[in-house]
């Protein structure tokens, strides 16, 4: 019986892994494809990654969707964590129930309602202050901190919840002034959560397609809406090569997290047997 | 003429001490619920006092208003004669360690230490002869590059207290302190405790529900029950004269005897107690009216038992008849439990001065005994 239900588990695994995986692998496949149809093969070939290269305007969507992603990411992480402080610490305020449920708006908000809310707000700013006077790397990078801020206030909101306060209160008894006890206690302990967010943010930034639609303008093309309209004009073997490196990136930044994951494991593991040794 | 007494030991016997904590009429409400009901408390330079009471009495919320992380909702709480209501914790003269020691997770042994002293931009130089001193007083100098994380929780509990030292705070306020660490531990952790306090002359204020702890640690004991002090004294006032039934069987065990004072003589009080039956003779004068209804509560170990019956054995007064119905060896001393006048139990201890066999012969279950005790023995509590 038991070998019976360890077949049914090794099935069910082994459906769920291809249902996950065989769609990238099959684009990974077609990348090598020589053939231009890419329902065609045509035998193995790695020439659209070097017609990828040459082409300037996958490199100038890349450079902007990477330059919109990281400017996001900064100051998203900035403004969620003040947010996340301001719910957690600063104790009962007047609004703080709005306050909190507001700062999750977003994460529930259908993307196209976001998208077309700011896309108003652009206009209607540019008609009555004249600012941003054009649409593109300014528009699309606001409009990316107004919802990632939102996902980085809820990662340091659960973070601080789980940290215990007097260590913050020991700083305060020792002498330390509460900006001090921000800077020296609360901001380094908060280090990896933050990192997190601004990951988390990076990441988000750079898969929005819909919301940059909305506020993007003539010229500003980041990489998610460059390979969506050129997806639109039919299947193309070098958007395959892209989505291969694209993946690449993404499963290497996997695997160096959860190796360095695994180390401070095993580092923390060890100093929990010194210390017990010592005993 | 005559000698002033000497008050070193006991400053708050001496009538022209100013007390270092002056504690007046400090309530603390949450809401509807009240922590501290409008306490007052005088505590002494050089004293290790001690706050004792069970969980949500209010002695962490009185601890955390020393400290300045809670504002009393009334009253004035002042330190060396300076009003503390709005002063903020990190201009305090007084510095904590708390229950989880709360060492920074990212800072070094050392630099957990340092980190008081920096704050108050002491000489670099300086710093570091503190530290280390510090450090090779709680015998730590080997860590001391240690994250705390690579520590036991007796050697953390040791950085908590020197980093809280360091500074040379007039005032020490200890949560806890013992409460994560095993038996062992705390009996040793408690007398370095002690002997650093008597060493530093530091001004202790010990938070615990452990009355072990509190009897051994103190100078002065306040109970707290529900927000109130219920008795405040030294470790053997309140156990030898509680002025409370709550007291008396919060502090070690009591048998307690329900009774009402028939005669009030200048030189003693006799409380008769109808269930079980017999009298209580004390030998000294109270202002209580006859036929006020009392309690009278009488220690375990101030109760002698023997199978012989005294010369008196008719009389009913500090003495009673009864049955052995449990006994509970303990080494060093035996509870027995005397059922006496139908379903009453009494609780004795006794310590086992022979061994069982050269006992002659020893006290069994079952076996007839009689109970008696002192006239000064028995203590009368009214509420």
């Amino acid at each position: 019986m038991n070998g019976k239900r360890s077949i049914f588990l090794i099935s069910v695994l082994a459906f769920g892994m291809a249902f996950l995986y065989v769609p990238m692998l099959l684009l990974i496949l077609y990348s090598f494809n020589s053939s231009r149809i890419v329902q065609i093969w045509g035998g193995f070939s790695t020439k659209w990654y070097g017609e990828l290269f040459r082409s300037p305007e996958v490199w100038d969507a890349l450079t902007l969707s990477l330059k919109i992603a990281s400017v996001n990411a900064c100051f998203a992480t900035i403004l969620g964590t003040l947010a996340g402080l301001a719910l957690v610490r600063f104790g009962r305020f007047r609004g703080r129930t709005l306050f909190s449920g507001m700062i999750s708006a977003p994460l529930v908000m259908p993307e196209v309602i976001t998208g077309l809310s700011l896309l108003l707000l652009f206009i209607w700013l540019q008609e009555t202050i004249g600012w941003p006077n054009e649409r593109g790397f300014t528009t699309i990078t606001i409009a990316h901190i107004t919802f990632s801020m939102a996902y980085v206030a809820v990662i340091i909101q659960s973070r601080l919840a789980g940290m215990a306060q007097d260590l913050e209160e020991a700083a305060q008894d020792l002498g330390a002034k509460p900006f001090r006890v921000l800077t020296d206690i609360t901001l380094p302990l908060l280090a990896p959560g933050m990192l997190a967010g601004w990951l988390l943010a990076f990441t988000l930034s750079l898969d929005d397609l819909i919301i940059a639609s909305f506020v993007t303008g003539p010229g500003s093309t980041t990489l998610p809406i460059l390979i969506y309209s050129r997806i639109r004009l039919g299947l193309r073997p070098d958007i395959n090569a892209l989505a291969t490196i694209i993946i690449l990136v993404v499963a290497i930044g996997v695997i160096v997290a959860g190796y360095i994951m695994l180390r401070q494991q095993k580092q923390r593991a060890l100093d929990m047997q010194m210390s017990a040794e010592k005993n | 003429m005559t000698q002033s007494p000497d008050y070193s030991e006991r400053p708050w016997m001496d009538p022209e001490a100013e007390p270092f904590i002056k504690v007046q009429s400090v309530s603390k409400h949450f809401g509807d619920f009240t922590a501290v009901d409008s306490v007052d408390l005088e505590i002494y330079k050089g004293e290790l006092f001690c706050l004792l009471g069970g969980s949500g009495c209010g002695k962490s919320t009185l601890l955390r208003m020393l400290a300045g992380f809670e504002t009393p909702s009334s009253g004035t709480i002042l330190i060396d004669g300076q009003n503390m209501n709005d002063v903020p914790p990190y201009e305090r003269p007084v510095n904590m360690m708390f229950q989880s020691y709360a060492l920074f997770p990212h800072m070094t042994v050392e630099k957990n230490v340092a980190y008081g002293l920096k704050r108050d931009r002491v000489p670099g130089d300086e710093i570091e002869q503190r530290v280390s001193d510090m450090l090779a007083m709680v015998e730590l100098t080997q860590f001391a590059r240690r994250k705390p994380h690579q520590l036991s929780g007796g050697q953390q509990q040791r950085v908590a207290l020197a980093r809280s030292l360091v500074k040379q705070p007039k005032v020490l306020l200890l949560d806890e302190p013992l409460g994560a660490l095993d038996k062992r531990l705390r009996d040793q952790t408690q007398y370095e405790l002690m002997n650093i306090q008597e060493q530093l002359g530091v001004t202790f204020v010990v938070v615990t529900h452990d009355q072990e702890e509190a009897m051994t640690l103190s100078t002065r004991i306040a109970i707290m029950d529900a927000g109130r002090f219920m008795q405040i004294g030294t470790p053997t006032e309140i156990y030898e004269f509680p002025t409370s039934r709550v007291v008396a069987n919060f502090i070690g065990n009591a048998n307690m005897f329900e009774g009402r004072i028939i005669e009030n003589g200048d030189d003693h009080v006799i409380v008769e107690s109808k269930h079980p039956d017999c009298e209580f003779y004390i030998d000294h004068g109270m202002s209580i009216p006859e036929g006020t209804k009392v309690w009278v509560a009488l220690r375990p170990e101030k109760v002698r038992i023997s199978k012989d019956s005294p010369d008196n054995a008719d009389s009913r007064t500090n003495m009673i008849k009864g049955m052995v119905h449990d006994i509970g060896y303990l080494g060093g001393s035996s509870t027995y439990r005397v059922q006496v006048d139908g379903d009453h139990l009494v609780e004795i201890t006794s310590p086992n001065m022979l061994r069982p066999k050269e006992a002659v012969p020893p006290i069994d279950w079952d076996q007839e005994v009689y109970l008696s005790w002192d006239a000064s023995s028995s203590v009368v509590l009214t509420k």
